[in-house]
């Protein structure tokens, strides 16, 4: 189970105020820390950086890569600051991950970085018309963004789908569709599709006590379903141990009584 | 059409581990594909075959394992060196079984001269092991350890009753380290976790998943130890990926196969043969579970061994 830390987003005062001042400190010791809890990419999400987006991206790639030997997630709607960070991107460590193309055309330029410097990208099933209604609808959509990928000669395997978590205070009926979806994705080709979450959507607006457990049923959940990848914060205790719970209980790692301090 | 073989790619590998010291330090696992699957993928040590000493001399052992050793087995020292210079072996297991409380209950004082004296003899790695009596191979690992300090040797064994003391003394001492579990793959997990708890490098520890020999339960070590590997290759498992023992001599030359009589079960052909085949068969069947570390007693057995692994790898 990928997790793709979460922590280094321009909606953290924290992190946004290091990003203006350019001040490596805080945003090295939030990658770090989520790389030593077992974050596999980290996430930069610098926002629609409409200006100085290129500089910030590249900033923000380097200076993670700096410390820590993972591949970076290239968080932004701004197609130019995307390119600016692939070109600073290191990738001894695994390629990088865009986020995100969709099936909106105004998102298709991203396939097209994507192929451009041999990227993984993650695909989010909505389109032009607002949010998917069900599992099926994301489905095809999902399809669509898959031909068009092949278009642009970015390879199967190197897209994540994204189902698109939706709020539960708001649109309860849509959080088992989105595990319904997670199914059918990886039946959509073989090898099976790899798919990627957003988690914690699941909880916003919830009250603070409640988002550990709901974010991590919800992973449990979509983990037996087969997720590739969550997009979500390492640091959060319950998220890693659901993570080694699950993979434990389907055998994908070997228990031993102390498997959750590894 | 030519045949093309499957090949199965790996996320993990097999750390390597090195033994001894200058010229005669020696290095085994390192492999990242199944053993002896090299087309796969890359093998780049053999398997090391270390001859069992012991610090008395081997009455307990059939009179057959017995018999090339007569002359020598008498004193450690002088087999070490027959085993090194006339046997060519590439690594010497001693075997301090005499400091059992039910054996000679020899002292921790008496293990340090023999360890001293077998280093000052041979130039090959040395394995020391204790007599398997938990309480007694704490205090008896310990001062072993400290007597053979900086010569790289592998110490053992370390189980979950004693592994904090003796794990301690071969991280002081700069020596490898194995570590014993009875037949349990989590167990065995869970006893090299606790092992690099302690802050000792896990590429210097040896998995010993227990031995058995073949007709008493082989099947059981074998399966331990090929999970054992699949956990670490496909699994990347980092907790599993040290090499791992086979203890093969000291439980092949106990059973009623190796020790019968030609008189009692003359249906079963010539002793000496049969203990000999015994011994070779259970060590090939651990070298395919996945084992890169062999301890052994009769040189035809490891000269049989020897063979398998050079048409093997």
């Amino acid at each position: 189970m990928l997790i793709i830390g979460e922590k280094l987003s321009i909606i953290a005062k924290r992190v946004r105020e290091a990003m203006m001042k350019k001040d490596k400190g805080p945003i090295q010791e939030i990658a770090t820390a989520q790389w030593k809890a077992g974050a596999g990419i980290i996430d930069a999400n610098i926002g629609p950086a409409e200006d100085g987006g290129e500089d910030m991206m590249q900033w923000m790639v380097t200076t993670i890569q700096e410390v820590v030997p993972l591949p970076v997630c290239l968080d932004t709607t701004n197609a130019s600051a995307i390119e600016a960070g692939l070109k600073v991107h290191n990738s001894e460590w695994g390629k990088a991950l865009i986020n995100s193309t969709s099936n909106d055309p105004e998102r298709f330029p991203i396939l097209e970085l994507a192929a451009k410097y041999n990227s993984q990208v993650i695909g989010l099933t909505v389109g032009k018309g607002g949010l998917p209604a069900d599992a099926e609808e994301r489905c095809g959509i999902a399809a669509e963004i898959m031909a068009r990928a092949m278009e642009y000669g970015v390879s199967l395997e190197d897209i994540y789908l994204d189902p698109l978590v939706l709020q539960i205070a708001t649109t309860q009926d849509q959080a088992i569709k989105v595990v319904k979806a997670v199914r059918m994705f990886q039946e959509l080709n073989d090898p099976p599709m790899k798919t990627v979450v957003g988690l914690s959507n699941i909880s916003n607006g919830c009250p603070k006590a409640l988002r550990p457990i709901l974010n991590s049923y919800m992973l449990g959940l979509l983990m037996y379903e087969g997720l590739t990848a969550a997009i979500a914060d390492p640091l959060e205790k319950e998220i890693m141990t659901t993570v080694k719970t699950i993979d434990v209980i389907m055998g994908n790692t070997l228990y031993a009584h102390s498997y959750l301090e590894m | 059409m030519a045949f093309t073989p499957t090949r199965e790619t790996y996320s993990g590998k097999v750390y390597p581990v090195t033994v001894g010291t200058g010229d005669s330090a020696i290095t085994f696992g390192g492999e990242n594909v199944l053993p002896f699957n090299s087309f796969e993928g890359s093998t780049p040590n053999r398997p090391l075959v270390a001859f069992e000493i012991q610090d008395v001399p081997p009455s307990d052992w059939p009179e057959n394992v017995q018999k090339p050793f007569a002359g020598v087995s008498d004193d450690p020292v002088k087999w070490a060196k027959y085993c090194q210079d006339e046997l060519k072996a590439k690594a010497i297991a001693l075997r301090l079984i005499g400091t059992h409380p039910d054996r000679e209950n020899r002292s921790p004082e008496d293990a340090v001269k023999t360890v001293k004296d077998v280093l000052a003899a041979i130039h090959i790695p040395l394995i020391i092991l204790g007599s398997n009596h938990a309480e007694k191979d704490s205090s008896v690992l310990i001062a072993a350890a400290e007597a053979a300090k900086d010569r790289n040797c592998i110490i053992g064994k370390a189980q979950e009753a004693n592994y904090k003391t003796i794990a301690a003394a071969a991280m002081a001492n700069n020596h490898k380290l194995i570590a014993m579990s009875e037949l349990d793959i989590n167990l065995s997990k869970q006893l090299n976790i606790l092992i690099t708890q302690m802050g000792f490098d896990k590429e210097r520890v040896i998995t010993d998943p227990m031995c058995s020999a073949l007709g008493y339960g082989l099947e059981y070590t074998y399966s331990v130890m090929e999970r054992i590997r699949l956990a670490a290759l496909t699994q990347n498992d980092v907790t599993m990926q040290q090499p791992m023992l086979g203890d093969v001599g000291m439980y092949v030359w106990k059973i009623k196969e190796t020790t019968a009589s030609e008189a009692d079960l003359p249906q079963w052909g010539a002793s000496e043969e049969r203990g000999i085949a015994w011994e070779a068969e259970t060590a090939t069947a651990l070298l395919v579970a996945g084992a890169e570390l062999l301890i052994m007693r009769h040189p035809r057995a490891v000269e049989a061994v020897e063979k398998i692994i050079e048409e093997l790898i």
